[in-house]
């Protein structure tokens, strides 16, 4: 469960300061579905950046199960990253170099254990996301869609309590959004997770139960007991 | 992970690799050229110096240089200008003791014993001038025309074309013919210039020999004279037996006879003299200090060292060997300096474009230090790529040298004060003569320029990482959310 108070950040450029956040108080409970949506420069990713342990905020609390990162040490908030929290980006962020099935392993070499297992780990997680038939293609060789869903393997594959996502269609087109689309519901669905998803297709946040909306650093909360 | 990671970066990314890497073989390989070639250069010159010396010698002990005009035994040549008629041949030869300086025996124990001195052997140095020929009267001509002053040879003083009217000729034909003879001490013969030399027909002096009738000569010599073993040379009346001949390592011997030290002696009137006295240091890298030992306690000596020789080498293998060691050297740690910064801007640079993909990894919880652990392990891969490739450059270059070998001309002893004096050449005219040899230049490379060739890839791997790393180690994990790459 998350629990944010007073949350702010500033960026400090020079002589001009961005309120990236500007008092954000913002409970999620376990195995929650929050979509978070806003005009562009509003403080979505930064807000995102908070909730992983991307970076710190300039002051408040963002506790995570009763653990306040903003006072975690670098190492320690490296923990809570490799062994609880799972990101998919806008762009995929995959090693280029790397074969769909080494970018998963990635995510479970801080966890430490035995190559032959995380490769075994890897190779199950690409084939729940429907590539189970792609471990030794490279990123380039694969389309957007099937790019990201080696990303969400990657996130989901060392079973984190939070799966953090920032704009993953951003980059793709109708079809393949949809199949990412899927893909993450089907995973939210079947592990249990706290999911935060970042979004500017207005047709998914009509849909979300809980929307957040921020601007200027703001959060508004809208309940869709509809939905 | 690391060694899939690395491997993966490396196939992958080829060409960025080869670009580092290359930079710094291109340092690597000049390294190995120039420090392959300039000990190409001092083999050269350790070859030029042996000829003169003999192997195994640290230093040379000579009298030093007396006043001139002290002027002791010029050579006199003693003719009598006969009538015309007379055309008798005539014959002398004179034995001189080269730089007409020289030691008491006494003199090579008494160095013998100074400290740090292995072994001393002392040596006598003679120059042998052998005038046969005859004289002819001038004859008077009223107009020019040919000198009739008989066949002119070598030396023989031909008429001088003058205005008409005068006497002619005084017609002279002289065979001169100077060679040099060296005294060795027979029962020491791990010293000296002989030992430059290998025995390639009969043997060398037993060491019972110390007062025989046995000369060895020098292959080129004989050739000339048509010399042989067992045949016999006469030296101002002695005859000797040839029991070797002897062939100069470096193709330039230090004399064209040696014969027992004694016998030497004997020839030139020099009893119990030594013109050069031959000493082996204990420790070579003591030689300086046994240098001056010696100058402080045996007073009248002039000393020489292999170095003190060197500087006296001139000729285009000692611009060569300077070029080596100036330009060459200066040259290689330019290109190596710049190939180690290149290389770490380059690698930084590829940190550079690598943001969103080291900011995502550690996102991912990737520790810092496994980052930079990761980019510090290509450079190192990319640094050891280099150093295969320079090194193979490196030889390929050296090879080409050796194959090639191209010809430097060493001048020695110009300024030859002592040492030098005893052994050239030289004639009559005192020690200061030089002489001319021709050396081939060859870049043997050692392992130890190998071994340095590998720590500089190594260095350059660790730097070009260092560069990367602190570049990597910056990074934060916000980054992999950043848009542009
Ligand atoms: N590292 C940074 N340094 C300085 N300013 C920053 C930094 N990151 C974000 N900002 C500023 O903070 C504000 C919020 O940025 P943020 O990226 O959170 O917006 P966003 O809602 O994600 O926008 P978008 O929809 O374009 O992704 C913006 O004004 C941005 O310029
Ligand atoms: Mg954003």
């Amino acid at each position: 469960m998350y629990t944010l108070r007073d949350v702010t950040k500033r960026y400090t450029r020079g002589k001009t300061t961005v309120h990236a956040l500007d008092g954000v108080d913002l409970t999620i409970e376990d195995g929650g579905r929050l979509v978070i949506q806003g005009p562009t420069g509003g403080g979505k990713s930064t807000l995102l950046q908070m909730l992983g342990g991307l970076d710190r905020p300039t002051s408040g609390s963002v506790e995570l199960d009763g653990v306040d990162l903003a006072k975690l040490s670098e190492a320690r908030l490296t923990t809570v990253r490799a062994q609880n929290i799972g990101f998919v980006f806008q762009s995929f962020n995959l090693i280029p170099t790397l074969t769909a099935q080494e970018n998963v392993e990635t995510a479970l070499v801080p966890l430490g254990g035995k190559a032959a297992e995380r490769r075994r780990r890897a190779a199950e997680a690409l084939d729940s996301v429907g590539l189970g038939e792609r471990l030794g293609h490279l990123p380039g060789e694969m389309s957007g869609g099937q790019q990201q869903r080696v990303a969400i393997a990657r996130a989901l594959v060392k079973q984190p309590k939070v799966l953090l996502a920032d704009e993953p269609t951003g980059n793709l087109d109708e079809s393949m959004r949809d199949e990412v689309m899927e893909v993450l519901e089907t995973m939210w669905k079947e592990h249990g997770l706290t999911f935060i998803m970042v979004t500017h297709d207005s047709a998914i946040a009509r849909r979300a139960p809980r929307l957040a909306t921020i601007r200027k650093g703001r959060v508004t909360i809208t309940e869709n007991a509809a939905a | 992970m690391f060694f899939t990671y690395l491997r993966r970066e490396l196939r992958r990314r080829r060409k960025a690799a080869l670009v580092v890497a290359s930079g710094l073989a291109l340092g690597i390989a000049l390294v190995i050229i120039v420090s392959s070639v300039s000990s190409g250069m001092s083999k050269a010159q350790d070859k030029v110096l042996e000829s003169l010396y003999g192997l195994g010698t640290d230093m040379t002990v000579t009298k030093a240089a007396a006043a001139p005009g002290s002027g002791s035994g010029r050579p006199k040549f003693e003719f009598d200008a006969k009538g015309n008629d007379d055309d008798s041949n005539q014959s002398s030869d004179r034995v001189l003791v080269q730089g007409f300086q020289t030691l008491a025996s006494s003199t090579v124990d008494t160095i013998g014993k100074q400290d740090g001195v292995a072994d001393a052997v002392g040596g006598l140095s003679l120059n042998v001038m052998k005038v046969d020929g005859q004289f002819k009267r001038g004859e008077f001509r009223q107009e020019g025309g040919p000198a009739q002053g008989g066949p002119s040879g070598p030396g023989g003083e031909g008429g001088s074309t003058q205005p008409q009217g005068e006497v002619r000729g005084g017609g002279a034909s002289f065979d001169v013919n100077s060679y040099t003879v060296y005294g060795t001490d027979v029962t020491e013969q791990a010293l000296g210039p002989l030992t430059s030399s290998k025995i390639t027909k009969g043997r060398t002096f037993k060491a019972s020999e110390t007062d025989a009738e046995v000369a060895v000569v020098d292959s080129a010599y004989a050739k000339e004279k048509k010399l042989a073993v067992g045949k016999t040379v006469t030296i101002h009346g002695t005859e000797f037996t040839i029991v070797g001949v002897s062939t100069a390592d470096s193709g330039d011997a230090a004399a064209n006879l040696y014969i027992p030290l004694k016998q030497a002696q004997t020839l030139a009137d020099s009893k119990n003299k030594v013109t050069t006295v031959y000493v082996k240091a204990s420790d070579s890298q003591q030689i300086d200090h046994v240098k001056s030992t010696i100058q402080k306690n045996v007073s009248g000596t002039t000393v020489t060292t292999s170095a003190d020789l060197a500087d006296t080498v001139s000729g285009s293998l000692s611009t060569a060997s300077d070029l080596a060691s100036g330009v060459g050297k200066w040259l290689s740690i330019a290109v190596l300096t710049a190939a180690f910064l290149v290389a770490g801007l380059l690698t930084s640079s590829a940190v550079s474009r690598r943001v969103r993909e080291f900011g995502t990894l550690k996102a991912l919880g990737w520790k810092s230090g496994r980052v930079t652990r990761q980019v510090v392990g290509e450079a190192l891969v990319n640094g050891l790529l280099g150093g295969v490739l320079g090194i193979a450059v490196g030889l390929a270059g050296a090879y080409v040298v050796t194959a090639v070998s191209p010809t430097l001309t060493a001048q020695l002893g110009s300024s030859g004060v002592g040492m030098g004096g005893g052994r050239f050449m030289g004639g009559p005219g005192g020690p200061s003569a030089s002489r001319t040899l021709d050396v081939a230049l060859t870049a043997p490379v050692s392992l130890s320029t190998i071994l340095i060739a590998v720590a500089l890839a190594v260095a350059g791997g660790l730097i070009a990482g260092a560069f990367g790393g602190w570049r990597a180690s910056r990074l934060r994990p916000a980054d992999a959310l950043r848009r542009v790459e």
